[in-house]
């Protein structure tokens, strides 16, 4: 009788080589070109797909065993937390507006990252970077998942976190990140990747998840921080997949330079103008600070960003067009956006509050060029009349971007008395702009932009309202109607925090001391 | 063509006149960032000028404390980026108004919360 011999085990690398490289073949029945479409039209010149080095060599089943393992430790501590009334130990009820923001604003775009690399997971023709696609469109689910689990324990004693997908498909100030990403993923893989794994993931990513993160810790909300942690790794992956993917693409042919050159001044300049909502959030949401919105773009994006760019000068790519303007924002942007979602606060679904006067002591300093001079007094305005009983809301609404959707209240760079003003004629009809970032933008690709979905504009055009609202009927309250189509739910989702029912119930639970002690 | 495709890709802007129950007009106050950005609204061409700075400014910028100050005979008034001296019983067509045209306004003098531009 033979003995039966065991097969040797294939080593990890042998391994990933069988389950991606190994699984790929040229079609025969049908053209290449026909089985993907989708990776040569927008002029990207591949010659050598072999060439792509993969940035993580992970096979699905060491994949499942590192994520589970993460997930075990999280959903401990997320059930821990909840047990312990840990939504009670955080610094004051004025920071869950941050998390708001962040289910309304962020979440969804892991959803829609999700979508978009599974998009790409089959669309390229070479294997190695369809893997990297599909893992990295596993990683935007869970995160979606476990973002939404981590706040959802949040969700059942605070207003404004029940109805984030309706938020995000209709709210107003979420048109932003919505449009930001739907502009993404709408465009060729090859801009996609550019777009968000190497303009978003690596130069921009710690801009957004180390200020909400140590703001997180700060400020003693433990869920969040664990999720943080548990995203880490990943982060850490797709960071990997983004320069990989935009050195591919400028060594593979010099015709590529000119076109990820474009792509890379347009997402830059995307990028950070959606992460005017984590600079406001950080100045200014966050009870116990972290760091200044202007300390964190010198320590992640000046520094860092700058040896980047050196070291992507040898292809031929230099800094982002924009590059110098969002560097002068980093005094203005936290504050001017602040100001607007002040005075807009009505319409949204978080609430906003004129700071305290330690804290606008706190933005004097670390401010010293722009606060006092232009930012400090209206601040002050807003207290005083809100003590004499005359909180301040805008009374209109806002003239947005065409491109980036945000209000236009961004000023000149080097002239913060000015807001700044751009407009283009395309087809007989007048666009506006608050840059000429946004106008370039627009002006690469006017049929797409043409078609923003505009919140403010939608609200004249009466597409935001409910089916049944009577515009007709003498009673009928237009505001009113427009948050009622939002699912907001008024006074309790919107408006001032001080004496909202998330300020008053956090005082009567005995929030912001040790949850052992509150509740005895 | 006007935009990366992969077949023909043409679409009417979404904003187009015809949709709104009035073209739009964008105001804005400049030095007045209390009012974080100019403000939209719908308003008829045929709307004369004095009308606008009698009913339509007011119920946008009264609650800022340097409203009620300002002197009108020396408002600067610009459409777009170019200055222009206003007719006030001419209307807004009259005076080059269109479709998202841009109204911006300047008061000498006053210049927001505590000189803040504010």
């Amino acid at each position: 009788m033979d003995t039966r011999v065991k097969a040797k085990k294939l080593g990890l690398r042998e391994r990933y080589a069988a389950m991606t490289r190994g699984l790929h073949w040229d079609t025969t029945y049908q053209p290449m070109d026909k089985v993907f479409p989708y990776d040569t039209y927008e002029g990207i010149k591949i010659h050598d797909w072999s060439k792509w080095e993969d940035p993580f060599r992970l096979t699905m089943d060491a994949y499942w065993k590192y994520q589970s393992e993460k997930e075990k430790k999280l959903y401990a501590v997320i059930d821990a937390f909840a047990q312990n009334n840990g939504q009670l130990g955080v610094t004051d009820a004025r920071y869950i507006n941050a998390l708001k923001l962040f289910i309304q604003g962020v979440t969804p775009l892991e959803y829609y990252a999700s979508r978009g690399f599974a998009h790409l997971g089959r669309h390229f023709r070479g294997d190695g970077v369809r893997v990297a696609c599909q893992l990295q469109a596993v990683d935007e689910l869970r995160h979606f998942q476990t973002e939404t689990h981590a706040i959802s324990n949040y969700n059942k004693f605070f207003n404004g976190m029940h109805n984030p997908s309706h938020w995000f498909d209709n709210m107003w100030y979420l048109s932003v990140p919505k449009s930001f990403f739907e502009d993404a993923y709408s465009a060729g893989p090859f801009e996609f990747l550019t777009a968000v794994s190497f303009s978003f993931e690596y130069v921009l990513t710690n801009l957004l998840f180390v200020p909400f993160m140590s703001g997180a810790a700060h400020n003693g909300d433990l869920s969040t921080v664990t999720f943080g942690f548990s995203a880490q790794s990943d982060e850490s992956r797709h960071m990997t997949l983004g320069i990989e993917s935009i050195k591919f693409m400028l060594e593979q042919d010099p015709d590529n330079v000119p076109i990820v050159q474009r792509w890379v001044d347009k997402w830059f300049w995307r990028g950070y103008r959606l992460l005017t909502l984590v600079a406001m959030m950080q100045d200014y949401m966050l009870p116990k600070r972290v760091m200044s919105w202007k300390e964190a773009w010198e320590m992640y994006a000046e520094s860092s960003g700058e040896a980047l760019f050196k070291d992507l000068a040898r292809y031929g790519i230099r800094k982002p067009a924009g590059w110098d303007d969002a560097c002068e924002g980093k005094n203005h942007i936290s504050h001017q956006s602040w100001n607007a979602f002040y005075g807009f606060c009505g319409a949204a679904a978080f609430h906003t509050w004129a700071p305290s006067t330690s804290e606008l002591d706190w933005l004097t300093q670390k401010y010293p060029e722009s606060f006092k001079k232009y930012y400090r007094p209206r601040l002050e305005h807003y207290a005083a009349e809100e003590a004499a009983g005359r909180r301040y809301y805008n009374q209109g609404l806002p003239q947005l971007c065409q491109t980036c959707q945000i209000p236009m209240f961004f000023t000149e760079p080097g002239q913060p008395r000015w807001i700044a003003y751009r407009e283009t004629e395309h087809e007989g009809e007048t666009f506006h702009f608050c840059s000429d970032h946004c106008q370039t933008i627009f002006e690469n690709e006017p049929d797409k932009f043409v078609q923003s979905w505009l919140p403010v504009h939608q609200i004249f055009q009466g597409n935001c309202f409910k089916p049944d609202a009577n515009p007709a009927d003498p009673a009928f309250n237009p505001a009113s109607a427009v948050l009622d189509y939002y699912q907001l739910n008024q006074g309790q989702d919107n408006a001032e925090f001080k004496g909202s029912p998330d300020d008053q119930n956090f005082q009567r639970w005995g929030g912001g001391q040790d949850p052992q002690e509150a509740q005895l | 063509m006007s935009v990366t495709a992969i077949g023909s890709y043409s679409f009417r802007p979404r904003d187009t006149v015809e949709k709104f129950p009035a073209p739009l007009l964008y105001v804005g106050w400049d030095e007045h960032m209390m009012f974080p950005s100019a403000l939209a609204l719908p308003l008829p061409l045929e709307t004369p000028f004095q009308q606008v700075i009698q009913q339509v400014l007011p119920k946008l910028y009264s609650q800022h404390p340097d409203f009620a100050r300002i002197d009108w005979a020396k408002v600067q008034w610009f459409r777009g980026g170019t200055l222009f001296t206003p007719k006030l019983q001419g209307t807004l067509a009259e005076h080059g108004f269109k479709h998202k045209s841009v109204l911006r306004f300047r008061t000498p003098g006053l210049e927001g919360l505590r000189g803040s531009c504010g």
